[in-house]
């Protein structure tokens, strides 16, 4: 360590220049501003939420918006604000980890298939062909039918859906770095499997991965709160968008205010999580713009 | 051609063993015993035994599973326990109503979405081609029963301009077609934006390379170098997404039936969920995952006889 100044900028501020680019572009403002307002509602729920999501007042139920519920209240006369700020927990409290979870698979998944190939790809290739030949919906709800509806039914439903994709991404990537000449000469140097995958081919997918992550948590807050909605998700009395849909639906005739506004929050959730997703993608290797979605 | 063919078909046959393998593996792990679920927790121990053994259930598990293989493929997906009637009979019933509804959606999203794509990339950094991009990129991250509930909210409910319920009855095709709007707006909407995207983006390519500016050279004006030179080559990707589409259809109908309450393949695995009734939901998903795999084939073969490079590439 020399107490010399270096001549060239240093790469820690990188992440300093990622955010301001992010910021820069209005859908990535926004993007982050959701971001932000999803974490805290999620953190600071209790101070956020003027009830408890479970406390009923039935001779004031299916009320229109006013001073005292800011969204109206549902048909048990729960405050619909406050279901909807409990539930950004367990949309995130799911999502965060199945995908997560599916990353985790993925990558190992991947480097197996792309590094080794031969026969160790083949299988990997044919279980994510197998997994992704069900529409994944459909999937979703064939194993939530037999594992039973729960939240950690609906994370392992998540990971399950997403692994593949990951494996997919990640073995191309292995397989296009693999070919790099600086990949021949680290081994040419004497590094071993092990060194070359963890210290010269994972640095250079960890872009590509982290802007699929931030797209996938969109499709999965909108798993659950689907599966949520059909009633094969969590279960009351755990707040969760997809139920605040599902209770509002049944009741939809006589008040559309529990289905308006949880639909606001999906709507302008999944919204803020793809702009999000996609400012991250530009800043960080506008290379990519059409490759991860493909 | 033939061999790609043959191969493709190969792989299509094996994902598809696999997928049912995995099926009715998987129903064999349920916790607690079908035959009960059946007939209610206060059945007969004779009574529960009967249907346990007709259902196959005291089978090694092995087996069941290859029983349940030899079964499909010769069209037999097993007996409804709660109606008693054949799952195909079921499947036969419903099938029309979603693919009706499916290949509606995606019409109308490749008539909507592609030539909203042109014209963002033929005007490119426009506010025309960022309107485009902001409501294509909302549209992307709708999901499908967010805009089912809210159209049904607002077009059923609260206008009462259309009906909400059911799919209408067939032997008057207006009734059919009144019936249709909502479901399918709500699946067609995310695929506008989809195809929108796509379609700006290739066309982008195209538009970019040397052979249009070979084209402009030669004295093209710019709407036949694009609409008659470009946008071919531009559609190529959108024939094998449009493929992946309509199994994504599929998920996306079980959503739209169940909100507007339509018959059809997606409600009939909902309702057999509900009511644990295995046979159907196996042989739904089975089936579903049957028309989404043969769907990608035959996306991927139209692909390659409209493009000369990959055909001659296999």
């Amino acid at each position: 360590m020399s107490a010399e100044p270096h001549p060239l900028p240093l790469p820690a501020r990188r992440g300093g220049v990622t955010v301001v680019r992010i910021a820069r572009q209005p859908g990535g403002a926004f993007g982050a501003i959701v971001v932000l307002v999803l974490m805290a509602c999620a953190l600071a729920a209790p101070l956020i939420a003027p009830y408890d999501y479970a406390q009923q007042d039935i001779p004031n139920r299916l009320q229109s918006p006013s001073a005292q519920h800011l969204m109206g209240t549902d048909h048990l006369g729960r405050d619909v604000f406050s279901r909807l700020v409990y539930g950004t927990r367990t949309a995130l409290a799911t999502a965060l980890p199945g995908v997560l979870i599916a990353l985790v698979i993925g990558l190992a998944l991947g480097v197996l298939a792309g590094y080794l190939g031969g026969w160790a790809e083949g299988i990997v290739l044919i279980i994510t062909d197998t997994f992704q030949a069900f529409p994944a919906i459909l999937f979703a709800l064939a194993l939530l039918a037999l594992i039973g509806p729960s939240t950690a039914s609906v994370i392992a439903v998540i990971a399950i859906a997403f692994a593949p994709g990951y494996a997919r991404v990640v073995r191309a990537q292995v397989l296009a770095l693999k070919a790099q000449p600086y990949v021949d000469a680290c081994r040419a140097l004497g590094a071993g499997h092990l060194r070359l995958v963890a210290a010269h081919i994972l640095p250079n997918i960890v872009a590509p991965l982290v802007i699929l992550f931030a797209m996938d948590v969109a499709s999965a807050i909108t798993i659950e709160a689907g599966l949520s909605f059909l009633g094969l998700g969590v279960q009351p009395p755990t707040p969760s968008w997809g139920v605040v849909l599902s209770d509002g639906f049944g009741r939809i005739r006589q008040s559309p205010w529990p289905v308006l506004f949880a639909s606001l929050a999906l709507a302008v959730t999944t919204l803020g999580l793809t702009l999000f997703g996609e400012a991250l993608r530009d800043a960080l290797d506008p290379r990519l713009s059409r490759v991860v979605r493909a | 051609m033939l061999t790609y063919l043959l191969r493709r078909l190969l792989m299509a046959l094996i994902v598809l063993l696999l997928a049912a393998t995995l099926l009715s593996a998987l129903v064999r792990f349920i916790p607690g015993d079908p035959a009960k679920i059946v007939l209610g927790p206060r059945a007969s121990p004779a009574l529960s035994e009967r249907l346990r053994a007709e259902m196959g259930l005291n089978l090694p598990v092995p087996e069941q599973v290859a029983r349940f293989i030899a079964n499909a493929v010769r069209g037999d997906l097993g007996v409804d326990v709660l109606r008693r009637v054949p799952v195909t009979q079921l499947i036969g019933a419903a099938l029309p109503n979603t693919l009706l509804l499916a290949v509606c959606s995606l019409t109308v999203a490749a008539l909507i979405g592609i030539p909203l794509g042109v014209y963002a990339a033929a005007h490119r950094n426009t506010w025309a081609d960022r309107l485009i991009a902001v409501l294509s990129v909302s549209f992307v991250a709708l999901p499908t029963y967010v805009v089912g509930l809210v159209l049904l909210l607002v077009f059923a409910v609260q206008l009462d301009w259309l009906p909400a319920i059911g799919a209408g009855d067939w032997s008057q095709p207006g009734d059919v077609l009144a019936h249709l709007v909502l479901p399918v707006i709500a699946l067609a909407i995310v695929w506008v934006g989809y195809l929108a995207r796509l379609v700006r983006a290739s066309m982008l390519d195209v538009i970019n390379s040397d052979y249009i500016r070979a084209a402009f050279a030669f004295g093209h004006s710019q709407r036949s170098a694009y609409y008659r030179l470009a946008l071919r080559n531009a559609l190529l990707p959108t024939v094998a997404i449009l493929g992946v589409g309509l199994g994504n259809l599929l998920g996306g109908a079980v959503f739209v039936e169940v909100i507007f309450t339509r018959p059809g393949l997606g409600s009939l695995i909902y309702n057999a969920i509900e009511a644990r009734n295995y046979p159907v939901v196996q042989g739904g998903v089975l089936v579903a995952a049957a028309l989404f795999v043969f769907a990608n084939v035959i996306a991927d073969l139209c692909q390659r006889w409209l493009d000369p490079r990959l055909r001659n590439a296999a």
